[in-house]
């Protein structure tokens, strides 16, 4: 698989130098390929944040390189520049961000930014708000009255409108009513099938991780403790209790049911796989009870 | 069992908004239970919590906190002392530099003798597991610890009810578990009224009374065993169930006769196993 992200011995500490120096993180070596889903997880101040902010050149690595499809970031200040149309960073609770009066205006911004062409800057406009399912009749409306996972949606449109090679989303879900959620996540999952770009999924829930990535990578103490797909990541539970993680519940149930003498698979981390697993031993089994 | 909180025909429509918010809520929230409000966004959840300590007043109706109005102005600082509000962001929740001096924060605007406050500050700061942390700087602390701290700075006020919008949506799974603990043990060893705002189904789970609202009205209000086996109906309502619950109900409809009604995971492996075994 091609590499688009590379990053090498990167670390980073805050306040360097004062008493507040804070090694947020320490020696990263990661690959990230090219279409690859991969979910990010990690306790608070576990320093996913900041290493995202380096992904996009928004911070400076203390020690450290990151290359994009081969090329330094922080090679000169045009390298940095151009690494944050390439890669697109959706924070926290974007929708505080919105800022502009029409939600067309604020789906345009980034674009417009780009010196492209406003022919060009429409048509990426209406592509994006079509990815998170925006109707065009939203378009001349105050981003404000709108609902809550609205605005979340305009503000990712506003990022996937740059086209970005690779999509990074920092807890898109965080507050949002289950349907909201799995709207979300529907979108991010269609738009890197219809795309082919590469997705950084940032996240608190384990199960969401679980049933959209295909590569988890978990952060604890500013290191990258796990690296791996889902079903090697979530085989280690106790390890991740302890760093203050959780494991999707599918796999807490596919335990318990484990330690009452059903023989389940041990690759168990999605409801489906689950509810499979169990049908196949009522299949089996029902008849000889 | 005395209700704490009453509301009564209570009608609820912003202003300059054309539409109602909330539309006709009766409920009573008994003292010392443990309430939670589901709901999707927009349901009307956040603005009835807002009714409950006089943020907001009713457009009609009436709510009533130990039978006083919160309509009546004179009274409104006995409805606040009575109903404590903790918020979604413990960011924008704590003021100080200094853990213990936040949670002093609101005894001292009530003018409490100091060498109460002093006692009052550490009991809060106990109750919530972070007596240890009373002089740490608040953002130095993860997500989980400042809404301890948000908490403590509540209870440093008596409450006899706290009233919880959502206060684990920032916060990691550990943070999330130290704060639902943290309002469990509340409720269950020190009597206190929690009323909790919620997405999380598995933060339900322990509670003693689902409310589940829709469009301003509440479509559903009883055990969570009562509640959740209608696995169809809160979909529906873009609501989701507890994993252990969605996972009973696709095996139901995959033929397995087994009960909806076991929630916790423990429960849930119990009915699979005798199913199967």
């Amino acid at each position: 698989m091609d590499c688009v992200i590379r990053i090498e011995a990167l670390s980073h500490i805050y306040s360097r130098g004062t008493p507040f120096e804070k090694v947020a993180i320490e020696d990263i070596n990661l690959e990230i390929y090219k279409g690859q889903m991969v979910g990010l997880i990690g306790h608070t101040g576990s320093g996913k944040s900041t290493f995202i902010q380096h992904l996009n050149g928004l911070l400076a690595p203390t020690t450290g390189r990151i290359f994009y499809e081969g090329a330094d970031i922080f090679a000169s200040k045009t390298a940095t520049r151009d690494v944050r149309f390439k890669v697109g960073l959706v924070f926290q609770y974007p929708e505080y961000q919105l800022f502009e009066e029409t939600v067309y205006r604020d789906i345009a911004f980034g674009p417009k930014n780009m010196k492209l062409s406003e022919a060009e800057v429409d048509e990426r406009v209406r592509e994006a708000a079509q990815f998170v399912g925006i109707p065009e009749e939203l378009f001349e409306k105050s981003p404000l009255e709108l609902s809550g996972g609205q605005k979340r949606r305009i503000a990712i449109a506003g990022v996937i409108a740059m086209r970005p090679g690779v999509l990074i989303l920092d807890e898109p879900t965080a507050g949002l009513d289950p349907s909201g959620c799995e709207g979300i996540l529907q979108n991010i999952v269609d738009y890197r099938r219809k795309t082919g770009s590469t997705v950084i999924l940032v996240t608190h829930s384990m199960d969401d991780a679980a049933r959209i990535a295909e590569r988890i990578i978990v952060f604890a103490d500013g290191r990258v403790a796990m690296d791996g797909a889902p079903e090697a990541v979530f085989s280690r539970a106790d390890e991740l209790l302890a760093m203050g993680l959780d494991v999707p519940a599918p796999t807490s149930i596919a335990k318990a049911l484990r330690q009452k003498g059903l023989s389940l698979p041990d690759a168990i981390y999605t409801l489906d796989q689950l509810r499979d697993a169990v049908l196949a031993l009522a299949g089996g089994g029902g008849e000889t009870c | 069992m005395s209700a704490i909180i009453k509301t009564e025909g209570l009608h609820y429509t912003y202003p300059g908004d054309e539409i109602e918010t909330l539309s006709g809520i009766d409920i009573e929230i008994e003292e010392g239970s443990f309430a939670v409000i589901l709901g999707h966004n927009g349901s009307g959840k956040s603005t009835l919590a807002k009714l409950f300590n006089a943020i907001l007043l009713p457009t009609s109706g009436k709510v009533t906190v130990s039978g006083i109005d919160t309509a009546d102005e004179a009274r409104i600082l006995d409805v606040r002392r009575t109903i404590g509000m903790v918020f979604q962001n413990p960011d924008n929740q704590i003021v100080a530099n200094v853990v213990e001096d936040d949670v002093a924060f609101a005894p001292e605007n009530l003018g409490v003798p100091s060498a109460e406050i002093r006692e009052r500050v550490d009991d809060a700061l106990r109750r919530v597991g972070m007596y240890d942390y009373r002089m740490h700087a608040p953002h130095l602390l993860s997500g989980g610890q400042k809404q301890r701290v948000a908490i403590a700075g509540v209870l440093a006020m008596n409450p006899r009810c706290v009233v919880l919008d959502e206060p684990t949506a920032m916060l990691d799974p550990v943070g999330r578990r130290e704060v639902i603990e943290t309002v469990t043990r509340l409720c269950r060893e020190n009597g206190m009224t929690v009323v909790l705002i919620t997405h999380h189904m598995s933060e339900c789970v322990g509670a003693d009374r689902l409310i589940v609202m829709s469009e301003g009205r509440i479509i559903a209000d009883g055990a969570p065993r009562e509640i959740f086996p209608h696995a169809g109906r809160l979909k529906e309502e873009g609501l989701a169930v507890p994993a252990t619950t969605e996972l009973l109900y696709t095996l139901r409809e995959a033929g397995l006769d087994l009960p909806l009604d076991a929630l916790t995971v423990e429960e849930c492996a119990d009915v699979i196993a005798q199913k199967l075994l």
